[in-house]
């Protein structure tokens, strides 16, 4: 049965009720206690997102420092119930116009019981798309999109956009300047052994769109990707065009995609929402192109001394150059004292995370860059373990790089009307999980 | 752009109820909105507001819609228990329902549905049914999901009045929308339905998959859930089906996704041919994979679901074990749950790389995760012949960084390899034996015990090593003494040189005589018997080939499994067990009752760490085949002992009264002719009483009362003749008999038996037992200096630290505890915090001047108390635990 939730809660790290909506009469009121009591003030509480206790299922996650709480008695669908939350969190986002925490909720309480009730109706999910929801749905605060027309008028079709079949569009935009921003922003997942072989490796990508165009556009988006070349090439009866392509391990697309077309045609056609939207997902092990190598040297010398020594390369071209990059190298819990060298940037030693922190604001490609320390620790008498070393973690931006390779080959846009369009595309390569162990 | 409604919280002012209600009939617009805002804000918080009912209500009749939504939320939550005035919102409802706003209609409807009052109900019909066929697709999908709301009220209501009919008639819907919330409700009804409401035939499989490619991301998951129940009737159909459903897999939605692949995967079950078979295992790799870039959360929930497809078809991931290796933030459930999926991946093909990664596991912080890949290691040996030897050489390494708890976990794991392999990789014992004095739990040091007498023959110091451990043989606990007993039992068989003979001597002694373990005198018994009679066959038994274990743990049965994943996505799914084992719900067409509150207490979890997931493989070592037979224990001579004592049989006198709970029956009438006789030792004034209540429940007066008690590990007797008056039929007596310690002391390992003889002038002499307990020998003087406490503390040695936990007592504060156990001389000497969890620690004296030391371990208002005692003599120890079970009994 696909109900996601009996009843919702919104709880604050103390534990205090900030919102609670009952949609179902299978749990009791008192069902907030028990989630208290049994797993906020026991060491359950990050041990498993899913818990029963008595009768009823706890569904929970933290976001920022809001606990949302969804409780069931049945057997319910709890991947539908955690997407909800992700999702209802991204659309109360949207409305405040940016943090979701315990202050934000509090100062738009009415709004959420508005938005709780009309995006899930005895426990069924309804449309949370935030354009459409703010169709009808305003509050002093939050600017409806027509915020020129009076207040309280209610949108003549808004119905009938909620449950229509473009459902996450609304009709009737004009725009003088018809412009799509599209960014390719790619994260880096890599975990590397102590002696450079890469154990995991994968680019989590996504594709996201800022559209202001006018009317009802039909958008087509075609990439360097093997699949959709070749199908192409085919159906043209023409040899494909010799250059780099790029597999997909796997892709996801927004709602607005038309997936049947895509499984036959291999096409990425839709309708976008209108705004910023994440068009598509994709994941890429192979043929990736790590950004950064890492090099580490962690000797321990005797008991109260070590010596650091940490060279990163970037592999990237020489004309590009990464911003922002953070290295944390690990040290042991009872460092005292520190000394260190860098080549470039500024190394820190911050006793609080137990690490290293180096950072280099601009790294150019096809350099390389190192750090030495020697660090003291206090000798500690009855050591009964030794330290057991946790992974060095990067963190970069590199703009106009894709990790995978992939580009975007073109972007077509249809509308009745005909008119022209402004498209921009923008590249960046961010580190996801990028660790090397030592 | 924020609001700043968190001002409505703000009003804590004495007297609000009242300043509420002026405020809701305030003549502005304005004003009322605000009062009704404060309202809600106060009914979140857990304020009782229901006292606004009618001024709340009476705010309802309102152009705007922000605040009549304010005062439906209002009703939803309060017309329960104001039903009467509820009746109130009636008129407005109905009235609502025809307004020419559709999302006004609909609002009307929907909250309708939510208020669970007869009356309500009775006038939710006719708007209901208007309103399902609105011409406003809004209205309309609002009502489907009203009918599942009604049905779930009153299910006679939806059948008389033809509105599953209706509901039917909108799955040909021209809105998905709609369609999607009719699936979704008429889905429910079958659920809860005996009767068939809803079933899916080959037309409604075509429109609602038509339906698929268009509704929105939650109508999907309605209608795949809905469709996952369909059976195909031939291949044919089910390869079609999965064609329509599998471009669902590419959706960003994970639930949608994880709805499509249960659908796949039921439809695979009809599919014959292998080529489509496997493109489909090609085809739901990714998706599954990509999962897991999700929240943690739903990561958790996508592993979960991926365990159990693994089970079922182990090629669908066969190549992608390496996105399961956990990253260092990952959440350690996650992180539990990678591992489990490894261990089922794990290979002949990709064993280096997991083994590596599982070394790597092994040095990390978190020790429950440390010993679950510890554990992995010697299940991929268990499972993988080819890789045993690499993975045990793996666990020796891992030995040799000394960590304790490594050393433990990965000695189970060996003993576990042992069985899997027998005659294989006993070379590595003298390894093992290196590690033997760092073992201290107790199922690490019966699996060294056990290694220890299955390759005695081999051990040249087999018996120095069992002895060492059989110093300690009392205080073992139970699991570590069955190992003993048996190990030394085959040492003996395999060497019967002189060393294992005296060694087998003082172990059936102590196993037989002076255990109250009955399993472990049993099994001391039949080898005692075996031994003593025929050890020709002792040996056929005792060290008979023992079958070759494998690796099931955590392989679900084939019938579950099926069940399981007709259930993907859902709770079922992640608990890995079927609905009916933890929704409590029935099935039924009439009314429920309203009250769902949970049940304390039962709880389970699916923490990767309880039984069911444990991995520990098979190791019941006593062979099945042995005689049952076994001697009687010897019954005590209470009679002889009783009556050829001289001590004083003493007369009666006047009754006292003491306070408390009422005393623990120890001859109940049934027994005693009509005589019951409740009793308890209590201490008072630094003198330990027998505090009794006699009864007479018999027809006869019952006279000329005596008492005698038989030795005890106390030496407890009477100091005077017990007084108790002529007793009438009907009519009780209470005493309190005065006592003496260190009188008459039985010798043997102590216990807290007494036993007591009561005699009168007319009835047969009763005896019964009655126990010890220890808090009334707790003497006035056990109250220690904090440095005498922790230098006694020092000074004892670890074997004399008994430890017990509680798991179904709850502190419930500090304080009362406190109080509790000063009142029968347990002394407060100190108090520390360990994380969440309060550490007391305690003094008390027993008699002889003995120390008594206790630590107290707990957490305010979580059930469990750590008990742990350290005095110079341990075997009181058990007594203590008793008596704690007492005195926190609620």
């Amino acid at each position: 049965m696909p109900v996601a939730a009996s009843a919702i809660y919104f709880l604050n790290l103390r534990g205090d009720v900030l919102i609670n909506r009952t949609y179902r009469d299978d749990v009791g009121g008192n069902m907030v206690d028990a989630f208290r009591t049994h797993i906020m003030q026991t060491k359950e509480l990050g041990n498993c997102p899913v818990r029963q206790i008595g009768g009823c299922s706890f569904v929970y996650m933290r976001i920022s420092n809001v606990y949302i709480v969804i409780v069931v008695s049945s057997n319910a669908n709890v991947a539908c119930g955690f997407k909800f939350v992700v999702e209802a969190v991204a659309l109360f986002k949207s409305y405040f116009g940016g943090a979701f925490d315990e202050d934000a909720i509090r100062n738009n309480f009415v709004l959420i019981y508005e938005l709780l009730d009309e995006i899930m109706d005895f426990g069924y999910p309804q449309n949370l798309s935030p354009e459409i929801l703010k169709l009808y749905i305003t509050q002093e605060g939050v600017r409806s999109p027509f915020s020129s027309k009076p207040k309280d008028k209610p949108v003549p079709n808004a119905t009938l956009q909620v449950t229509g079949a473009v459902g996450w569009r609304r009709e009737g935009l004009s725009y003088k300047k018809n412009e799509v921003f599209l960014d390719i922003v790619e994260s880096v997942n890599l975990l590397m052994s102590s002696k450079g072989n890469v154990l995991r490796c994968d680019v989590t990508g996504k594709v996201l769109m800022k559209c202001f165009l006018s009317g009802m556009p039909d958008l087509k988006l075609g990439l360097n990707d093997k699949i959709g070349l070749e199908k192409e090439s085919e159906m043209k009866s023409r040899p494909a065009k010799s250059g780099k392509t790029i597999e997909l391990d796997d892709v996801t697309f927004h709602q607005c995609v038309n997936l049947t077309r895509f499984n036959s045609e291999k096409t990425v056609s839709f309708v976008p929402p209108d705004g910023e939207f994440e068009l598509m997902k994709y994941r890429i092990t192979e043929g990736v192109n790590l950004p950064f190598r890492v090099l580490p040297t962690i000797k321990e010398l005797g008991r109260t001394r070590m010596e650091v020594n940490v060279k990163v390369k970037s592999v990237f071209g020489a004309k590009m150059f990464a911003l922002g990059v953070v290295v944390k190298i690990p040290v042991p819990k009872q460092t005292a004292k520190t000394n260190f060298q860098v080549t470039s940037g500024r190394a820190k030693y911050n006793p609080s995370i137990d690490c290293l922190v180096w950072k280099i604001r601009k790294f150019p490609g096809q350099t390389e860059s190192t750090l030495s320390a020697e660090i003291e620790l206090i000798s500690t008498m009855g050591e009964k373990k030794s330290w057991t070393r946790p992974p060095i973690q990067m963190e970069f931006q590199v703009p106009m790089f894709t990790a995978s390779g992939l580009r975007v080959r073109f972007l077509k846009v249809w509308e009745k009307s005909g008119y022209n369009t402004v498209e921009w595309v923008r590249y960046i390569t961010k580190a996801g999980s990028y660790e090397i162990r030592c | 752009m924020s609001g700043h409604d968190s001002k409505y919280f703000s009003t804590t002012k004495k007297g609000e109820i009242p300043e509420l209600k002026e405020e809701l009939n305030s003549q502005y617009k304005d004003k009322r909105k605000d009062a009704v805002k404060k309202v809600i804000a106060a009914m979140t918080v857990g304020k009782d507001v229901s006292s606004l009912f009618t001024d709340v209500v009476n705010c309802m009749q309102t152009e705007n819609l922000e605040l009549k939504k304010l005062v439906y939320l209002y009703l939803i939550n309060y017309a329960k228990s104001q039903p009467d005035l509820a009746i109130l919102a009636v008129n407005t409802f109905v009235k609502d329902s025809q307004d020419p706003n559709p999302l006004i209609r609909a609002l009307a409807v929907r909250t309708m549905g939510c208020i669970r009052v007869d009356k309500i109900t009775e006038y939710l019909c006719d708007p209901l049914q208007k309103c399902l066929k609105d011409d406003d697709p809004y209205v309309r999908k609002t009502a489907a999901v009203c009918v599942a709301k009604l049905f779930d009220i009153n299910a006679e209501l939806v059948e008389d009045r033809g509105f599953l009919e209706a509901l039917k008639d909108l799955i040909s819907d021209n809105n998905p929308m709609v369609v999607a919330n009719a699936v979704a409700a008429l889905a429910e009804i079958q659920e809860n339905s005996t009767s068939p409401v809803f079933e899916i035939n080959s037309t409604t499989l075509t429109k609602l998959l038509t339906a698929l490619n268009e509704c929105t991301e939650w109508g999907q998951v309605f209608i795949l859930d809905a469709l996952s129940k369909y059976k195909a009737t031939d291949p044919r159909e089910a390869e079609n089906i999965v064609e329509r459903v599998t471009p669902r897999l590419q959706h960003a939605n994970c639930a949608v996704v994880l709805s499509a692949v249960k659908m796949i995967l039921q439809q695979m079950e009809l599919i014959t041919s292998t080529d489509v078979i496997r493109n489909l295992c090609k085809k739901m790799a990714p998706p599954l994979v990509t999962l897991l870039s999700a929240e943690p959360e739903i990561q958790y929930v996508a592993l979960r679901n991926i365990n159990l497809i693994v089970q079922k078809r182990p090629t669908i991931l066969a190549h992608e074990i390496k996105v399961f290796f956990c990253k260092y933030n990952d959440p350690i459930y996650v992180k539990m749950e990678k591992l489990e999926i490894m261990i089922k991946l794990a290979s002949d093909r990709n064993i280096d790389q997991v083994l590596l990664e599982f070394k790597e596991y092994a040095t990390e912080v978190d020790v429950d995760f440390v010993r679950k890949a510890v554990r992995a290691i010697g299940r991929c040996a268990i499972k993988l012949e080819r890789a045993a030897e690499r993975c045990i050489s793996v666990l020796l390494e891992l030995i040799k960084i000394k960590v304790n708890y490594v050393v433990q976990e990965a000695i189970i794991v060996i003993k576990d390899i042992f069985r899997r392999y027998p005659n294989t990789y006993e070379s590595i014992i003298a390894t093992l034996c290196e590690s033997l004095d760092t073992l201290d739990e107790p199922e690490a040091k019966a699996s060294m015990i056990w290694i220890i007498g299955e390759y005695a023959e081999r051990i040249d110091n087999a018996d120095e090593l069992l002895e060492s451990f059989l110093e300690n043989f009392p205080e073992e606990p139970a699991q570590v003494q069955l190992q003993l007993l048996t190990a030394t039992v085959k040492l003996f068989l395999k060497k019967p040189t002189e060393r294992p003979q005296l060694m087998i001597q003082v172990v059936l002694q102590n196993a037989t005589v002076e255990t109250d373990n009955p399993d472990l005198r049993d099994r001391a018994f039949i080898y005692w018997r075996l031994l003593s009679t025929d050890p020709e066959a002792a040996k056929d038994v005792v060290l008979a080939e023992k079958p070759v274990i494998t690796d099931d743990s955590n392989q679900l049965e084939p019938s579950l499994l099926d069940e399981l994943l007709a259930n993907i996505s859902t709770l079922s799914s992640v608990y890995h067990k079927p609905p009916e084992a933890f929704v409590t719900r029935l099935k039924t067409s009439v009314q429920k009752t309203e009250d769902d509150d949970y049940v304390e207490g039962s709880e389970i979890s699916v923490n990767p760490n309880d039984g069911a997931t444990s991995p520990q493989a098979t190791s019941s070592y006593v062979p099945q085949q042995a005689p049952a037979a076994a001697a009687p224990a010897p019954v005590p001579d209470l009679l002889g002992d009783l009556m050829g004592d001289s001590a004083a049989i003493v007369p009666v006198d006047e009754p006292v009264t003491p306070s408390g709970r009422p005393l623990p029956v120890v001859l109940p009438a049934s027994s005693g002719q009509g005589l019951q006789i409740s009793a308890q030792l209590t201490r008072q004034d630094g003198q330990v009483f027998y505090s009794m209540l006699l009864e007479n429940n018999s027809q006869s007066v019952l006279d000329g009362f005596m008492i005698q008690f038989n030795k005890n590990s106390f030496g407890l007797a009477a100091v005077g003749p017990l007084q108790v008056p002529p007793l009438q039929p009907g009519s009780s007596a209470r005493t309190m008999l005065p006592m003496v310690l260190l009188q008459n002391m039985s010798t043997g390992p102590t216990s807290s038996l007494l036993q007591v003889a009561v005699k009168n002038n007319q009835q047969p002499v009763w005896y019964f037992t009655d126990k010890i307990v220890l808090h009334a020998l707790f003497s006035e003087d056990g109250r220690m200096e904090r440095g005498t406490f922790l230098e006694t503390w020092r000074s004892l040695p670890d074997s004399n630290e008994v430890q017990k936990e509680f798991t179904g007592i709850t502190i419930t504060s500090v304080e009362s505890t406190l109080d509790l156990l000063a009142a029968s001389n347990m002394f407060f000497i100190a108090k520390r915090k360990n994380g969440n969890q309060d550490v007391l620690y305690l003094s008390a004296k027993v008699p002889r001047d003995v120390p008594f030391l206790i630590e107290l371990t707990a957490m305010v208002g979580q059930p469990g108390l750590k008990c742990a005692v350290k005095t110079p003599t341990p075997e009181i120890a058990p007594l203590f635990f008793e008596a704690v079970e007492i005195l926190f009994m609620p």
